[in-house]
């Protein structure tokens, strides 16, 4: 329809723009695009919002998807990010799937090919919305212009209500092109959609107060839903007043401060010792936006055996799905915190059982080598943590042992800071996280904790830190292995190296059958980390030697603009505690 | 709770949008629950379909499979209707081979016991209709086998509760806005 003669021009807006002034209506300020055939009018479009929506060009679509979840995990709202049909839609699919499983509030949205082509095998056609139904809270396909103001309107509302998740916006070309007489607040039409009665009843709170006031032994085990729901100052309302000691899921870190005496650290399959002796004596668990996943409990039957469980949840398929809960309450966990937080009175006496968890918290800490003279990874980040606990800091790290030392080591103090593809385990996850972070908090220190497997997955979103001016640094802890199967190919394959060394194949260590010890391991190192860093633009250096490692950190950290610290770290260090996969508390792994 | 393997009709009303019958079969499936029937339709309001399944499962795997229905955006209300008083039925057109003779007056009372219509006659066969309950179709279907079945379609369950209990108990008030 032609409405180059209208009377009424200005209200007049193509698709494109209707969508991108959607996004600047609704708050959102960074969104990370990269550009397509049938993604063009829609950058045409952000070009005239720049003055309000800063577009940042990633240089893979999964980067910039990551990026946008770096936002949103930091920040708690929506991340954006946008890529054109076929391979950059389809790009965006592992970190769509990564958005879900961590329940990270995200818009997608994707270019498509004109409607009228669509189902014809087009060029770069793919049909996205097929692929990711499985994978995202809910999706669209738009296949009428004037559906897009109602369906931004409730994709927001789906992606930050309940528990949040990603959705999905498919948007032919022709859709983009086309113009229309705008409602910019028309009705949803979700009547299958219900946020409003996620509330815990007064007498589930009762109960809840009563099984706390006769506990001897309870136990707090906070997960992501916490910080999701902006619940950690009532978390920590309620740990001052109740005196439970509380252990967090690697998605809920931050939620309960690491420098509180109550703090039990991280629960579940590299989690302290500790906690998990506290899981298999606890008789009350008050299980708190959390899904009992299977890297935190272990053999299933054995969890909390001896507990009664309190499990409080948003999401009612999370309630019973892998343990049955004595009390299961469908709750916002911040209205349930901040009702029980009326009226709850301490337990009895747990005096014993604190010291108990305190005891033990002694007795069995993190713990590794303090004696070695090169650099562990664990050390790293214990200096990390100490240089930069005065600072405004935010932590991403990949996937693999780097992420789970940085759980390990680093205290958390705060909700928000610390990214972590939990769920999904994504490696690459961190650089473009870090990249997204730094956009939302421009102000903040924000270091990507990585391994060197895990970096190459998305090294090339260091260009998008330099171009865009993003001063995200990189704390390589560089073992020239896939850390993490190396440390089970040890314990459980007799350390047959099935394609876990990142140098060359004709290198006698792609075998294991290298000369290396845990000194000799650096000899040899590919790539050259410090020389791409450089190529794009920023700032590296490497240390191999311990007594370098505290300036090296410090300069990183005072660097004017994207830094990578390249550090030489042995192989052969494990990550311990370890419960291997499906056992218990009592198979745990101390040394 | 009963470990027990139990049949369970269950009723979903669904937003009419497309995606939406592939996104909940898809969701099943992944998820690795049974279905023995699933029937889709239109209802009286076009914005709304009706979905009917049968599963097959304890009432753990149950309770999931309603929480991850309800779960879907477009799926807006879901109920287990096998522990409620209701009507279901399965629609069948057969084709049973049928030469003209004796056989075809056999096939024709067999029809007329089991309340089936001869729907369509032709040379060699015959094209019978029949609703009822799984079983009675079952049944059905075995009593044509010696006559020779050419081929057979069915519609899957439907149900519906009886007397004044609805499946639908519509949207109660509009969706939380913003």
């Amino acid at each position: 329809m032609s409405t180059s003669e209208s009377v009424e021009n200005a209200t007049w807006l193509s698709g494109a723009d209707i969508l991108v002034k959607s996004l600047v209506d609704h708050g959102v300020d960074v969104v990370f695009a990269y550009p397509g055939g049938c993604s063009m009018p829609l950058h045409q479009a952000l070009t005239r919002y720049e003055s309000k929506l800063r577009t940042i060009l990633p240089r893979h679509e999964q980067g910039g998807c990551f990026a946008a979840q770096g936002y949103a995990r930091t920040t708690g709202k929506p991340g954006v990010a946008m890529a054109t049909s076929g391979p950059g839609a389809t790009n965006l699919v592992t970190a769509i799937a990564d958005a879900k499983l961590d329940s990270i509030p995200l818009i997608a949205i994707t270019g498509q090919v004109p409607t009228k082509v669509i189902g014809s095998d087009a060029f770069q056609e793919t049909p996205i919305v097929e692929v990711c139904r499985g994978i995202t809270k809910h999706h669209y396909l738009v296949t009428d212009i004037r559906d897009v103001p109602r369906v931004v309107k409730e994709a927001f509302h789906i992606a930050t209500t309940g528990r949040p998740g990603p959705v999905l916006i498919d948007m032919p070309k022709d859709v983009q092109m086309d113009d229309l007489l705008v409602d910019w607040d028309p009705p949803m039409n979700l009547p299958g959609y219900f946020v409003d009665e996620r509330f815990a009843q007064p007498e589930q709170i009762k109960q809840i107060a009563a099984a706390i006031k006769l506990a001897k032994r309870p136990l707090v085990y906070a997960g992501g839903g916490v910080i999701a729901a902006e619940a950690s100052d009532v978390l920590r309302a309620f740990v001052e007043k109740t005196g439970i000691p509380t252990t967090m899921t690697v998605m809920g870190l931050g939620a309960f401060p690491a420098d509180d005496p109550l703090c039990m650290d991280m629960l579940g399959m590299h989690g302290s010792a500790y906690a998990n002796y506290a899981i298999r004596d606890c008789d009350l668990l008050l299980a708190l936006g959390v899904r009992f996943d299977d890297r935190v409990t272990g053999k299933l039957e054995e969890f909390a055996k001896h507990a009664k469980i309190v499990h409080i949840d948003i999401d009612a398929s999370e309630l019973n799905k892998n343990k049955p809960a004595h009390i299961p309450v469908v709750s916002d966990v911040k209205f349930a915190l901040t009702e029980l937080n009326k009226i709850v009175t301490p337990p009895e006496d747990i005096s014993e059982w604190v010291g108990q968890c305190q005891g033990w918290k002694k007795e069995v800490p993190f713990s590794y080598d303090k004696k070695f003279d090169g650099i562990l990874q664990q050390h790293a980040v214990d200096v990390l943590s100490e240089i930069t606990a005065e600072r405004d800091t935010i932590i991403s790290v990949g996937v693999g042992q780097h992420q789970m030392w940085a759980a390990q080591f680093y205290k958390f103090n705060k909700p928000r800071t610390w990214l972590s593809s939990s769920g999904l385990g994504t490696m690459g996850f961190g650089l473009p996280a870090a990249m997204g972070a730094q956009a939302a908090n421009p102000n903040s220190l924000v270091i990507d904790i990585d391994g060197d497997g895990s970096f190459q997955m998305n090294i090339q979103e260091l260009a998008t830190c330099f171009c865009e001016k993003l001063p995200v640094k990189v704390l390589l802890l560089n073992n020239q292995h896939l850390g993490m199967v190396v440390q089970w190919e040890d314990r459980f394959m007799d350390s047959n190296r099935a394609h876990t060394y990142l140098g060359p194949i004709d290198d006698p260590e792609a075998r294991g059958k290298g000369e290396t010890t845990a000194h000799t391991y650096s000899s040899k190192r590919y790539p050259d980390f410090v020389g791409i860093a450089k190529g794009y633009g920023c700032g590296a250096s490497s240390v191999s030697k311990r007594a370098d490692l505290k300036d090296a950190l410090l300069e990183m950290i005072d660097y004017d603009g994207p830094y990578l610290l390249d550090v030489e770290v042995p192989y052969q260090e494990h990550v311990l505690p370890m419960i291997p996969s499906g056992m218990t508390v009592n198979e745990m792994i101390l040394e | 709770m009963s470990n027990a393997l139990m049949r369970h009709v269950i009723s979903a009303t669904v937003q009419n949008v497309p995606g939406v019958l592939s996104h909940i079969s898809g969701m099943l499936a992944s998820r690795g629950y049974n279905i023995d029937s699933l029937a889709v339709g239109e209802t009286e309001d076009p914005n709304l379909s009706r979905m009917t399944f049968v599963v097959m499962g304890d009432d753990n795997i149950l309770e999931q499979v309603g929480k991850q229905l309800e779960k879907i955006v477009t799926v807006v209300k879901v109920k287990n209707i096998s522990s409620s008083d209701y009507v279901e039925r399965d629609l069948m057109l057969i084709k049973v081979s049928a030469q003209p003779g004796p056989q075809r007056s056999e096939i024709r009372e067999l029809s007329d016991i089991f309340r089936a219509q001869i729907v369509d006659v032709s040379h060699e066969n015959v094209l019978i209709e029949i609703s009822g309950k799984e079983n009675k179709i079952n049944a059905f279907i075995e009593a044509m086998r010696e006559y020779g079945i050419v081929e057979l379609v069915r519609t899957g369950r439907i149900a519906m509760t009886r007397g004044n209990g609805l499946i639908k108990e519509l949207v109660e008030e509009p969706v939380a806005q913003n």
